[in-house]
């Protein structure tokens, strides 16, 4: 080995952290292009949750029958509770591998505002996991015999809804990252918070197939949505800090 | 109970009263100390004495049990200038590099990409990056991906970033794990420089820091006795 220059190499002798470049945007951008790149290398986890809403949702005419009224007065159901499900199945993975190989330490004593890198993690799980069920889910509501008035309604349930689904998810994933299974314990902490976007989304696409206007549920969901996106981060940084501990 | 010191060195951080218990065991116990710009302060002690959770209480990362930490706070013009880790944390946190037994490394990004991710989100400039991985001989791997890398490169890469560090406070977790011998006088040239340019470094290791053991170094030694003594 050549003998290193044993000088820092910012040769300013300037240790005044004043020279930190530091911005909202930059830090969100930074972790959400660094999640997105583990992601596309380790395709697991766009696929898997992907493949989960497939199969449940094909076993389903298989398993009912084919007959097109059954499965047309179902299929908002189906649909919703197979994203729910999908997403449950992703979130472990949020925190859980920078937790293990101590990057999450490092992202909190970063000296960006956590709330702003967890936002940007929880975008990334979402582009990784929710967009794809979003552009999959007309083509299985095909086979499900969706009513034709719906489709709109379920793409905009499911582009508002989603995202809730990745917020909630996250503040129950930082709670139970320190824990050794926590899987069980996930479940029963989040899926209680998943149950009004569940109600609400279905109820507005079967609204939709009857021609009524849906924009009351709409405004729930997107309530539910501004909410989380507000405060999840917050809570995500406080359930990270007490999970490191 | 405080090191030694030049008398104009700074203050940068100060331990009062430390209490740590972990698993019902008391590993330390009101322990008090000063760190001044230009000191290297190595923490001893027998494996589950406590140094790990001596380094993560002062980086904030863990609560003490009893007791505070103190910083040199430069945004506050308050007559007294210490403040509380945890009350201006951000600020601190700018002031703070800390290095774990965990490297954070991503096995699926590039020795490059983990190094410029691991400088862009502490803040620093990313400028001198191909510089930094020719100071840890990582030149020619920088497009390997991570997880092909051996123990010691994988170390290596997350040991870049010191040399892009603004951040005076560096508090060291064992840095020297799976280095090679001339790896561990580089990373001591490193030290001596960084603590030459005002900075502190608290660290653990087990090894003798034979080119720091005439200079700056001072010792901090934790054992199961809870006696906490100084030299």
């Amino acid at each position: 080995m050549t003998l290193a220059t044993s000088t820092p190499n910012n040769k300013d002798n300037n240790l005044l952290p004043m020279s930190k470049q530091l911005s909202y945007r930059r830090a969100f951008s930074l972790v959400l292009k660094r999640d997105l790149t583990i992601a596309l290398r380790h395709r697991d986890d766009i696929i898997n949750p992907l493949l989960f809403f497939v199969i449940v949702i094909t076993l389903f005419p298989l398993g009912i029958g084919p007959e097109a009224n059954t499965l047309s007065r179902i299929a908002p159901g189906i649909i919703w509770v197979a994203a729910l499900l999908a997403t449950l199945l992703s979130l472990d993975r949020l925190f859980k591998a920078d937790f293990t190989d101590g990057s999450l330490e490092q992202m909190l004593l970063s000296p960006h505002p956590i709330f702003i890198l967890v936002l940007a993690k929880i975008t990334a799980h979402w582009l990784i996991t929710g967009l794809p069920l979003i552009l999959m889910a007309p083509l299985l509501a095909v086979l499900l015999h969706l009513d034709e008035n719906s489709y709109g309604a379920l793409i905009i349930t499911l582009f508002l809804g989603t995202p809730v689904l990745s917020l909630l998810g996250a503040i129950g994933v930082a709670l139970t990252v320190g824990i050794k299974k926590g899987g069980v314990l996930l479940s029963l902490l989040v899926l209680p918070l998943y149950i009004p976007v569940l109600i609400f989304a279905t109820s507005a696409i079967d609204t939709a197939a009857l021609g009524l206007p849906y924009s009351g549920q709409l405004a729930i969901i997107a309530a539910l949505f501004f909410g989380s996106l507000t405060l999840a981060p917050f809570a995500v940084g406080a359930a990270l800090k007490v999970s490191t501990n | 109970m405080t090191p030694s010191t030049t008398p104009k060195a700074s203050l940068l951080l100060s331990a009062k009263n430390l209490t740590c218990i972990r698993q019902d065991r008391l590993l330390f116990d009101a322990l008090s100390f000063d760190v001044f710009a230009g000191d290297i302060i190595q923490v001893e002690g027998p494996n589950g004495s406590g140094k790990t959770s001596l380094l993560r209480i002062l980086t904030g990362l863990s609560q003490p049990y009893e007791g505070q930490v103190l910083f040199q706070s430069t945004a506050t013009h308050n007559k007294e200038n210490l403040q509380a880790i945890t009350r201006y944390r951000e600020e601190y946190q700018q002031n703070l590099l800390y290095f774990g037994h965990l490297s954070g490394i991503k096995g699926e990004m590039t020795v490059e990409e983990n190094l410029s991710f691991n400088i862009a989100l502490h803040g620093d400039n990313t400028d001198g990056q191909a510089q930094a991985l020719t100071n840890v001989n990582l030149m020619g791997f920088e497009d390997n991906l991570a997880s092909n890398l051996s123990a010691g490169q994988h170390r290596r890469t997350a040991l870049a970033r010191l040399y892009q560090s603004n951040a005076p406070i560096w508090i060291l977790d064992e840095p020297f794990t799976a280095i090679d011998k001339q790896g561990v006088s580089d990373l001591e040239a490193l030290f001596l420089a960084h603590a030459q340019r005002g900075g502190c470094i608290i660290l653990t290791t087990h090894q003798d820091l034979s080119a720091l053991a005439n200079t700056q170094l001072k010792k901090i030694t934790l054992d199961y006795s809870n006696d906490i003594a100084f030299d």
